[in-house]
């Protein structure tokens, strides 16, 4: 049985948690074989109820010290633009689904979701087309993020530092 | 409060600052000793990941690591623990402070009202700034580091202490800098971007890959 995690980040994204929960979203989701969905709803007003039934459970927290576990466990991540929950996703080399949220200031997160879409690490939508991305994206065709490299911006720190 | 006297006081304040920037220059600095006292700006989020993401292949010689962050922010302090209790584990000698000051700017706070608000925490960052004394500034984009900037200049300009400012804009931004970077290209000593299309827009920028 395989298992979808959604995740908001710190502050709170109700379009996403309302279009992930509406009833033929879930119904694709079932049809897809996912029989858990985890839903990490940060400070949004309304959290769904969690249920069980015997082809699908639904859990729902609003805050995790570390979302490493969920993630692990998870087959498929749909998660807002941060790049902290994309970074390490990405790392854990799980299939991700980016929903831009298009009422934030800017909207500079669509730029990361979008360079990363075009170099084919991630699928990204919005939450009016996020029933319709479900149904179509093939995860199989995401490729390999390859991790950052710190080390580089150690090095550069010693040099201009002078501690070499 | 009306915003616009505010608002022209804080680019007065940011010329002021600028043209001390200029007239001061970027000095060669002769090479420091270790160990390096550093400030760093964490913020929620994403932000906090990156900048310990970066802060996890420094050697002990950065060292005590000065951890400031907005006191709204719920996440943050208990990913630096994390980091701090994982670092101890490899250095014994790992020494770290954790400081808090008012949110600079909350995501859908409006421009003008977070003129104000960013002249409230510079009250309260250049105090600790002064205490701190840091001999380098880490920061990578949060609201809260523009203060602390500001305030590190300060210091310089009161010939107190010279801070080195880096900036390390975030891997989120690949084609337009943050209002932070967009003030703090300005006024760092060292300014690096991890997508190839910034550099090429901010000539002044450093470009070593994606380092996070």
């Amino acid at each position: 049985m395989k298992s979808a995690f959604v995740t908001v980040g710190t502050t709170s994204f109700e379009e996403l948690i309302a279009a992930v929960t509406a009833p033929e979203t879930l119904q694709v989701l079932r049809s897809l074989g996912y029989g858990r969905l985890v839903l990490q709803v940060g400070r949004g007003a309304a959290a769904p109820a969690r249920f069980r039934t015997a082809a699908f459970t639904l859990e729902v927290f609003r805050f995790k010290e570390s979302l490493a576990e969920e993630l692990e466990r998870a087959d498929l991540v749909i998660s807002h633009a941060g790049a902290g929950t994309c970074l390490e996703t990405l790392e854990k080399g799980k299939p991700l689904l980016v929903v831009v949220n298009e009422k934030l200031m800017n909207n500079h997160q669509l730029e990361l979701a979008r360079q990363l879409y075009r170099d084919g690490h991630l699928f990204y939508c919005t939450c009016s087309t996020l029933l319709e991305s479900l149904k179509s994206i093939n995860l199989s065709t995401l490729k390999p993020f390859p991790p950052g490299q710190p080390e580089k911006f150690a090095a550069f720190l010693d040099r201009v530092i002078g501690f070499e | 409060m009306d915003a616009l006297p505010a608002a022209l006081g804080a680019a007065a304040l940011l010329l002021l600052l600028l043209t001390v920037r200029l007239l001061l220059a970027r000095r060669n600095s002769s090479p420091r000793t270790a160990p390096l006292s550093l400030l760093v700006v964490a913020g929620s989020g994403g932000h906090t990941t990156e900048i310990l993401r970066l802060l996890s292949s420094l050697s002990q010689s950065y060292s005590p690591r000065h951890y400031i962050f907005a006191d709204s922010d719920i996440m943050s302090e208990d990913k630096i623990l994390t980091f701090e209790q994982k670092r101890a584990e490899t250095f014994s000698n790992s020494q770290f402070t954790l400081n808090r000051i008012p949110r600079c700017r909350e995501v859908r706070q409006s421009w003008s009202s977070s003129v104000l608000t960013t002249l409230y925490s510079i009250l309260y960052s250049f105090p600790l700034t002064f205490r701190l004394k840091p001999d380098l500034i880490l920061c990578n984009g949060p609201g809260t580091c523009v203060p602390v900037c500001i305030s590190a200049l300060l210091l310089e300009i009161l010939a107190l202490k010279k801070v080195i400012i880096v900036y390390v804009e975030s891997i989120c931004r690949v084609e337009t800098l943050s209002l932070s970077g967009k003030i703090l290209y300005y006024f760092s000593d060292y300014f690096i971007v991890q997508w190839p299309a910034l550099k090429e827009k901010y000539p002044k920028s450093i470009y070593l890959g994606r380092i996070v």
